[in-house]
């Protein structure tokens, strides 16, 4: 056996040990297993003659023996899924390794069945078949939909270029398939280019012109709020001078250029700092998430007070 | 000392940092919060509205930044339902549904006299990136035709007058990136005016700082700001207090000063070392 499956071996040994030792003290102290849900039933009359609404809530595992609460046995194996995930997730800091693998691909085909359900339901079914044909949909799939909805029939040119976007699989005529995507990129483009003018470029530069000398209400100098405007408008004008290449970068050009670099490796240095944050910020969830939902080690929301 | 430092296996590094996060979450260590003014901009754009004002919560993330953003989507929603606002629930993003049905989850728990289709409405997940926004701030019916339980907007109290979301006092967005607060500004808050603040992940950040405060009102940038957002909440509202979900930033700041130090501490020593070896070089 070679040192890295060694090493695998070990913290596979120690881990599901701790864990077992962990769920046994557990169950010694409170008579349930960590890491496993319960629910209420709530049951909602409803207005008319129909058949009533049972929904299950989460609820606390020390309301165990309560009336209406049971043990949820998807909802506890979604916690260990979630946990063992996240495991395998930070087992690539190790190194590349099959759990690593496995979970990244979960994740993929996860995320891609569920965009494409949700997807499917909300535009396809609601906005595109709802428009359409809106007598069969109230009664199929959209009860809801309003009794007055007649078909609106301009919901036909999407549906046509659905259809020419799909050409693309069969076995001739994929060219077809060009021509809605020609008009999807044009009129994306002409969307987009507006709006980054009017937001982007006039809104900015409106942005930087700002007063450089400040008077606050009794007509004396804001100092901080001047200091602040005179930062902004140099530091646009040197970050702009840095970017200007028609001119060589000596003499005052190059100083100025020198000082745009500083202050936009300032900006960088900004944005590695907020990222760090965010980073921690999501570790730091998700051990949150593996000592208090699974493990049972913390308590911060006071979710099993009384076990 | 230094040849231990110089010839250190990163994954040394990974198990201090899992370390300096998981022993403050593990003791519970928690530190005080000062509200910076820019958070305080984003509080009294949702408080100094009068109550009952339209406000738009757009949540657009996912469970992959939700240990960031959560928190505050969780303090807006709260915010605007202790004003006795009207919330519009949406979401740009697919799993964003899911995001939102938390929030609609924790009104339900915290305040029960909400109620649905009178006080808030869910209008589920809209496909096309920024094409929803584009087409609800002319025609919102055209492009959100029913809520997420399918029931035509026209048939919902909340809804059945609106026309577009002009209408709106307030956006609120929290962003983890494409589309979010930036497609906002774009397409909603600076053609059409409408008063917009968001709550965006560390990343993005800096780059929505330029349009503050012209066509951005405020904005909470990570976990940090979600943090004093919540302590200022809990000064103005102190029945908030008690409340330990509603202190998640607050907690999440622990493990996080730990980490900043530790992480300061592997800066300084990697430029030693960097400097040592230069001079050593020549």
């Amino acid at each position: 056996m070679n040192r890295e499956n060694l090493i695998w071996l070990t913290l596979m040994l120690l881990g599901g040990g701790f864990l077992l030792i962990n769920a046994g003290m557990k169950y010694s102290e409170t008579g349930t297993v960590n890491g496993s849900v319960y629910v209420q039933e709530i049951v909602v009359e409803p207005e008319a003659d129909a058949p009533p609404i049972v929904t299950y809530e989460r609820t606390m595992a020390s309301l165990r023996n309560e009336p209406g609460v049971s043990f949820s046995l998807s909802r506890t194996i979604g916690v260990w899924a979630a946990a063992l995930c996240t495991l395998a997730v930070f087992s690539f800091l190790w190194g590349d390794n099959p759990l690593y693998k496995l979970a990244e691909s979960v994740f993929v085909g996860v995320s891609a069945a569920y965009a494409m359900v949700v997807g499917f339901w909300t535009e396809i079914v609601q906005n595109l078949l709802g428009n359409l044909l809106p007598a069969l949909m109230r009664q199929t799939l959209l009860p809801g939909l309003d009794t007055a909805k007649t078909t609106e029939w301009e919901y036909v040119v999407p549906l046509i270029l659905g259809v020419m976007m799909i050409w693309r699989l069969a076995p001739s005529g994929g060219w077809i398939a060009r021509w809605p995507l020609a008009f999807f990129i044009g009129a994306t483009a002409g969307i987009r280019l507006i709006s980054y003018l009017e937001s982007d470029f006039v809104q900015q530069i409106n942005n930087t012109i700002l007063p450089l000398v400040v008077l606050s209400a009794d007509r004396t100098i804001d100092i901080w709020s001047s200091v602040k405007n005179i930062t902004i408008v140099f530091g646009v004008f040197v970050s702009l001078v840095y970017f200007f290449f028609s001119v060589e970068h000596t003499g005052t050009v190059g100083a100025l250029a020198r000082v745009g670099i500083w202050l936009l490796m300032i900006t960088f240095g900004a944005s590695f700092g907020y990222t760090v944050m965010g980073r921690v910020a999501l570790l730091a969830a998700r051990l949150e998430f593996i000592f208090d939902e699974w493990l049972w080690l913390i308590d911060p929301l006071q979710r099993r007070l009384g076990l | 000392m230094f040849e231990f430092f110089r010839n250190l296996d990163r994954r040394w590094v990974f198990l201090a940092m899992l370390l300096a996060v998981a022993i403050p979450i593990l003791l519970g260590a928690r530190f005080p919060e000062d509200p910076s003014p820019m958070v305080r901009s984003v509080f009294e754009a949702i408080d100094n509205l009068p109550e009952g004002s339209r406000v738009l919560l757009a949540l657009d993330y996912d469970p992959a930044s939700e240990g960031e953003l959560h928190p505050m989507a969780a303090a807006f929603t709260r915010q605007c339902a202790l004003k006795n606002h009207k919330m519009y629930f949406m979401t740009l993003w697919p799993p964003g549904t899911v995001m939102v049905q938390k929030q609609i989850t924790m009104l339900e728990r915290e305040f029960p006299d909400y109620e649905y289709g009178i006080d808030y409405v869910n209008m589920g997940f809209r496909p096309g990136y920024e094409g929803p926004i584009k087409l609800i701030v002319t025609d919102l019916k055209k492009a959100i035709a029913a809520d997420v339980q399918g029931t035509s907007l026209d048939q919902i109290p909340l809804t059945r007058d609106l026309k577009n979301i002009q209408q709106m006092d307030l956006i609120i967005n929290v962003s983890a990136g494409y589309p979010g607060a930036k497609e906002w500004v774009l397409y909603a808050s600076t053609p059409y005016g409408i008063p917009t603040v968001a709550g965006t992940t560390g990343v993005q950040s800096p780059l929505l700082m330029p349009y503050i405060p012209n066509q951005l009102t405020g904005m909470l940038g990570a976990i940090k700001a979600a943090a004093e957002y919540e302590q200022l909440l809990i000064d103005e509202y102190p029945q908030l207090k008690d409340n330990r979900q509603a202190q998640e930033a607050l907690r999440r700041m622990g493990p996080q000063l730990v980490a900043h130090v530790f992480l300061i501490v592997l800066i300084l020593i990697g430029n030693a070392i960097y400097f040592i070896e230069r001079r050593r070089s020549r």
